[in-house]
């Protein structure tokens, strides 16, 4: 299991438009790069990341090569009712790491 | 490149070597970016605290013989506080100073019966980085005395002495040229504030010998070994040069 950094109010007002950042640890490793006997570095990145709202999609990345270590995703979105936020990581595995927060909505 | 180098020689040239003044010391923090300054600033968003909590998890787990974990000794990682700005620090038993790296895998060895962690290793570098995240703020105090003397002398001699093809010392860059640019990169003044540092060029966290062996490198000298006395006498002499300065880690550079 990577680490994670999840960083949302844990309270919000109904309609309010709330920041949700996540970091992951993650080598994104390209496939493109030599290691130091000069064979190539197998290709293993995170290639989606994906967040539900009480099962409602909200937010949906497609990662390529491009994207530096440890990526770090922001994005906004307007809190609706009390509930669960789930964000899920996929990699070129097949893997998917799965990370569950609770919002408060008053 | 090489009118860049001769550039900087021919500036150094002309300046006799000096060391900064207290009031002139700045923090490779305020060479960065505002992005990277922005990154740092904040803890959700500083892929160095990944090392940090890393480093918490180590903390927890037992190793080695003993079978102890480092909060069985020292109980809540709070007892950290104030020990990573004292370091390197000098060990009567070695009859030589430790950095904070070296002082873990001799804790490891000695207290817990294990392993020492490889030169940097994630996990020596995650555990370095949360032992010195407790230490953030305060200020850099490395001790004085008779016994670091001769290691702090030496540090300040490698530091002013020319290496590598390049003929350039530490000090030619970071005491008389700091503020210039070389290449697309500020140089900055060489304070060891924030390490171990989350280098954007890395991606990931690293040491302060890491650091010194990169400059190496760079002036096209033979690097120190991870731990080599060399490298300790050096990152001494730095501390004691940024004495006062407020520790950042898990700090974050271009």
């Amino acid at each position: 299991m990577a680490r994670v950094l999840i960083n949302l109010p844990a309270r919000a007002k109904r309609g309010e438009i709330i920041e949700i950042k996540t970091l992951i640890a993650h080598p994104m490793e390209t496939g493109y790069r030599l290691g130091p006997t000069g064979a190539a570095i197998p290709r293993d990145f995170i290639n989606r990341f994906l967040c539900t709202y009480n099962g409602e999609e909200v937010f949906r990345a497609a990662l390529f090569p491009a994207i530096a270590a440890n990526p770090f995703i922001t994005f906004f979105t307007v809190a609706t009712e009390s509930g669960e936020i789930v964000f899920s990581w996929t990699d070129d595995h097949g893997e998917t790491q799965t990370e569950v927060r609770q919002i408060t909505v008053e | 490149m090489r009118v860049l180098v001769l550039a900087v020689v021919a500036a150094t040239g002309a300046a006799a070597a000096a060391e900064i003044a207290p009031g002139d010391r700045r923090s490779g923090y305020d060479f960065a970016g505002p992005e990277s300054r922005a990154m740092q600033d904040d803890d959700t968003a500083n892929p160095g605290m990944l090392g940090v909590l890393q480093g918490e998890t180590l903390w927890a787990t037992k190793a080695g013989a003993a079978g102890r974990s480092c909060a069985d000794c020292h109980g809540d990682a709070r007892s950290m506080k104030g020990v990573a700005v004292r370091y390197p620090a000098f060990e009567p038993a070695l009859a030589q100073p430790l950095d904070l790296e070296g002082r873990i895998n001799w804790c490891r060895r000695e207290h817990q019966g294990a392993p020492p962690f490889a030169g940097e290793s994630e996990d020596l570098v995650a555990l370095t980085a949360f032992v010195a995240y407790q230490s953030r703020g305060l200020p850099i105090a490395v001790q004085e005395n008779a016994e670091l003397q001769p290691f702090l002398d030496l540090g300040k001699e490698l530091f002013h002495r020319r290496q590598g093809q390049l003929n350039l010392s530490c000090s030619q860059c970071h005491d008389d040229n700091w503020g210039k640019r070389l290449a697309g990169a500020v140089i900055p003044q060489a304070h060891p504030t924030g390490y171990p540092v989350y280098r954007l060029e890395w991606q990931s966290l690293g040491s302060l010998q890491r650091r010194l062996r990169n400059c190496m490198i760079g002036v096209r000298a033979e690097p120190y070994e991870y731990g080599a006395p060399e490298t300790v006498a050096l990152e001494l002499y730095l501390m004691e040069r940024a004495y006062g300065m407020p520790l950042e880690t898990p700090a974050v550079r271009p």
